[in-house]
């Protein structure tokens, strides 16, 4: 199995001037190709640190990380640019999208940074993209026309338009009511047995036994990881779920 | 990212700030436009101040008598004696640098034609006098110098006597005027002038014959002020001195200014035109630091908008935008906002100098270097004042753009 993401001793203090925040403190961990693994922790244990890390938005203070087997400690501005652009997707808590813009430019944003993509393959890759994540008849909505879920949906595909080697979220549940969470992992789960590597950070337990494996972190190191023993089919949960309008009336 | 996508983000995101975008652009709206609207009411000027200077010839020196006068108190300590004949001989036999000399005398006399009378100013010159002010002829002809030699009781009127005394449509060539009781015979109507640099009626003017003018309306023998042209502009200097050490020599004086002013249409000319051109700049100067001002704002709303927008920022370069592009974004912003106000402001500062030029009567003249030159100026301020907050922005670590509350 193909090592995507391999982190090596990483530490990471926030120097906050008269106190030192020790937010990571020796984190070593292999992220494989085809893995879908949940990080989980109480808040402040470094799950968010750890996942801009490993996504190159942020450096560690020391250690290495390796992505798709290239040591990115001394990767410029511009190429660590790239490696975002084309090896990572990043799926966000507050979905993160252009206000006052279709669904369609939105996916389309990680394409329009990369130069080898022509407007009619962005726009071809963006409605592939939304049609995966079962948006095929919003493509121009606006955004704030669209439901939480449906943001989240489209976050996904723009996390996926570009075809990344991995798609870090960060609580990507964490705005949404249970039902729309699990509808959100179906996606996830589908993407995943399609071959796409993911990791999420949750706090919530039944989200995190729908992935594959669990790393639990505590005060910026990891203490567990193990692989779930059967995961739960989100989409098989929702069925049992009663119906949105049942528990309306 | 091609320049496309880079001006359709950044109009997408005027628009969401309609009204901020329009008084951002406000600043350099009224800046080009006053640019150039000052531009043009200047050049316009000045344009007027050259052709009524060509108009009068603009090879054209005159000589006035005595020193300077002021309040009528001559301050002059010589004993000069006025201007002669013989002076505009002697100018005539050793200046080699004029196409022609002639003495002017002048009057101011009543003229009757009819039952109508008429009071103007009454030149008396040579025939080359038409030459050297570069009057032309409506009809009829003018004098010839054999009707000055013989004192001929001839003339040529300007259009407002020929309106004052026969009525505005009359040709009064072959008739006959009565100039201070003398009979004089029109052989000529003046094309008409206009108003003069000082606002003066040129045309209510009559010219006849130097020593007609002389004998019959002064009775004097004195040369109240010689008109001479160079042979062209440029040698008009030279002439000037000529004339100058010839009249020295002639009056006996040792300095000029004591017994004689030499004044050059060309010398007028640049005084006015250098007037004229330090107002223009100065003006301009002005409208130029109005735009300035505009730049100003612009940069203020850029701070403002990269501020507001870090977030977005953040996510750009999450999803892989590099620092050029972030650059390139927001400074293709400001530059989008001068460019637009440059253009409405090019507008509307052709529409203010036109409608200002009608409405007050002032020459206007609108050239492509001032609209060049605000329009090229409004772009390079966009990109000046833009350039810095759209560093700011490229600048930002990804994680905390990101993370900005
Ligand atoms: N930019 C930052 N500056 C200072 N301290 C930070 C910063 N980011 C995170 N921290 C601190 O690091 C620790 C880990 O935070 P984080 O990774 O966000 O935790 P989690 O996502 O697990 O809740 C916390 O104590 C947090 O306060
Ligand atoms: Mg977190």
């Amino acid at each position: 199995m193909n090592t995507v993401i391999r982190a090596s001793n990483i530490i990471k203090t926030f120097d906050l001037g008269e106190v030192k925040v020790r937010a990571l403190r020796g984190v070593d961990l292999e992220i494989n190709e085809g893995d879908f693994v949940a990080i989980l922790g109480h808040s402040g244990s470094g799950k968010s640190t750890f996942m801009n890390i490993i996504g190159c938005l942020d450096v560690p203070s020391s250690g290495e990380v390796y992505i798709d087997d290239n040591n990115v400690a001394n990767y410029s501005r511009d190429k660590l640019a790239t490696i975002r652009n084309k090896k990572i997707g990043f799926v966000f808590q507050s979905y993160n999208l252009l206000s006052r813009t279709t669904a369609l430019e939105n996916v389309e944003l990680p394409l329009l940074y990369n130069p080898e993509v022509s407007a009619v393959e962005r726009a071809d890759l963006s409605k592939k993209a939304l049609e995966r994540v079962g948006l095929g008849d919003r493509l121009s909505h606006l955004t704030n026309q669209l439901s939480g879920g449906q943001q989240q949906r489209v976050a996904i595909a723009r996390a996926l338009v570009n075809e990344p080697l991995v798609i870090l979220a960060d609580e990507p549940t964490g705005n949404l009511d249970t039902r729309t969470s699990y509808e959100i992992m179906g996606i996830f789960q589908e993407l995943n047995e399609a071959g796409k590597t993911i990791v999420i950070v949750t706090h919530e337990t039944d989200i995190a036994k729908m992935c594959k494996r669990n790393i639990v972190f505590k005060d910026g190191k990891v203490i567990k990881d193990f692989m779930v023993d059967k995961p739960i089919n989100a989409k098989e949960e929702l069925a049992k779920m009663p119906k949105q309008e049942d528990v309306l009336v | 990212m091609n320049t496309y996508n880079l001006l359709k983000i950044s109009l997408k995101a005027l628009r969401k700030n309609t009204f901020r975008t329009f008084l951002t652009m406000l600043g350099i709206i009224i800046g080009v436009a006053s640019v150039i609207a000052m531009l043009s009411i200047g050049q316009g000027s000045k344009d007027s101040i050259e052709s009524s200077i060509s108009e009068l010839g603009s090879n054209l020196i005159m000589v006035f008598p005595g020193a300077q006068r002021m309040g009528g108190v001559n301050l002059g300590s010589g004993t000069s004696r006025p201007l002669e004949i013989g002076d505009v001989e002697a100018i005539e036999e050793n200046c080699t640098l004029l196409e022609g000399v002639t003495p002017v005398a002048m009057a101011q006399a009543q003229l009757i034609a009819g039952s109508s009378n008429w009071s103007s100013s009454v030149y008396g010159a040579y025939a080359n006098y038409f030459d050297i002010r570069a009057l032309d002829i409506k009809s009829g002809s003018r004098f010839s110098q054999s009707d000055v030699n013989r004192a001929a009781k001839v003339c040529l009127i300007g259009t407002t006597v020929v309106e004052e005394l026969f009525g505005e449509y009359a040709d009064p060539v072959g008739q006959s005027i009565r100039i201070n009781k003398v009979p004089f015979k029109i052989v000529g109507v003046l094309e008409e002038k206009g108003a003069g640099m000082r606002g003066e009626d040129q045309d209510d003017v009559v010219i006849a014959p130097f020593s007609t003018v002389q004998r019959r309306l002064l009775g004097s023998t004195t040369v109240q002020q010689i008109f001479a042209s160079a042979k062209s502009e440029d040698v008009s200097e030279a002439a000037t001195e000529e004339i100058e050490a010839v009249l020295m020599k002639q009056l006996r004086v040792s300095s000029a200014d004591e017994a004689f002013n030499i004044r050059t249409m060309s010398e007028l000319s640049n005084m006015l035109s250098s007037t004229s051109d330090t107002m223009v700049t100065l003006l301009a100067g002005v409208a130029g630091i109005s735009l300035i001002v505009g730049g100003i704002g612009i940069m203020n709303i850029m701070f403002v908008t990269v501020t507001e927008r870090t977030r977005e920022i953040g996510l750009r370069m999450a999803v892989g935008a590099k620092s050029k592009n972030i650059l390139l974004q927001f400074l293709t912003e400001a530059v989008v906002i001068s460019i637009t106000g440059g253009i409405i402001g090019a507008l509307l500062g052709i529409g203010v100098s036109v409608g200002f030029g009608n409405l007050m009567g002032w020459p206007v003249t609108i050239t492509p270097f001032s609209i060049i030159l605000a329009f090229g100026f409004s772009t390079l301020i966009g990109m000046f004042f833009g350039w810095y907050p759209a560093r700011k922005a490229a600048n930002m670590i990804p994680i905390t753009a990101l993370r900005y509350e």
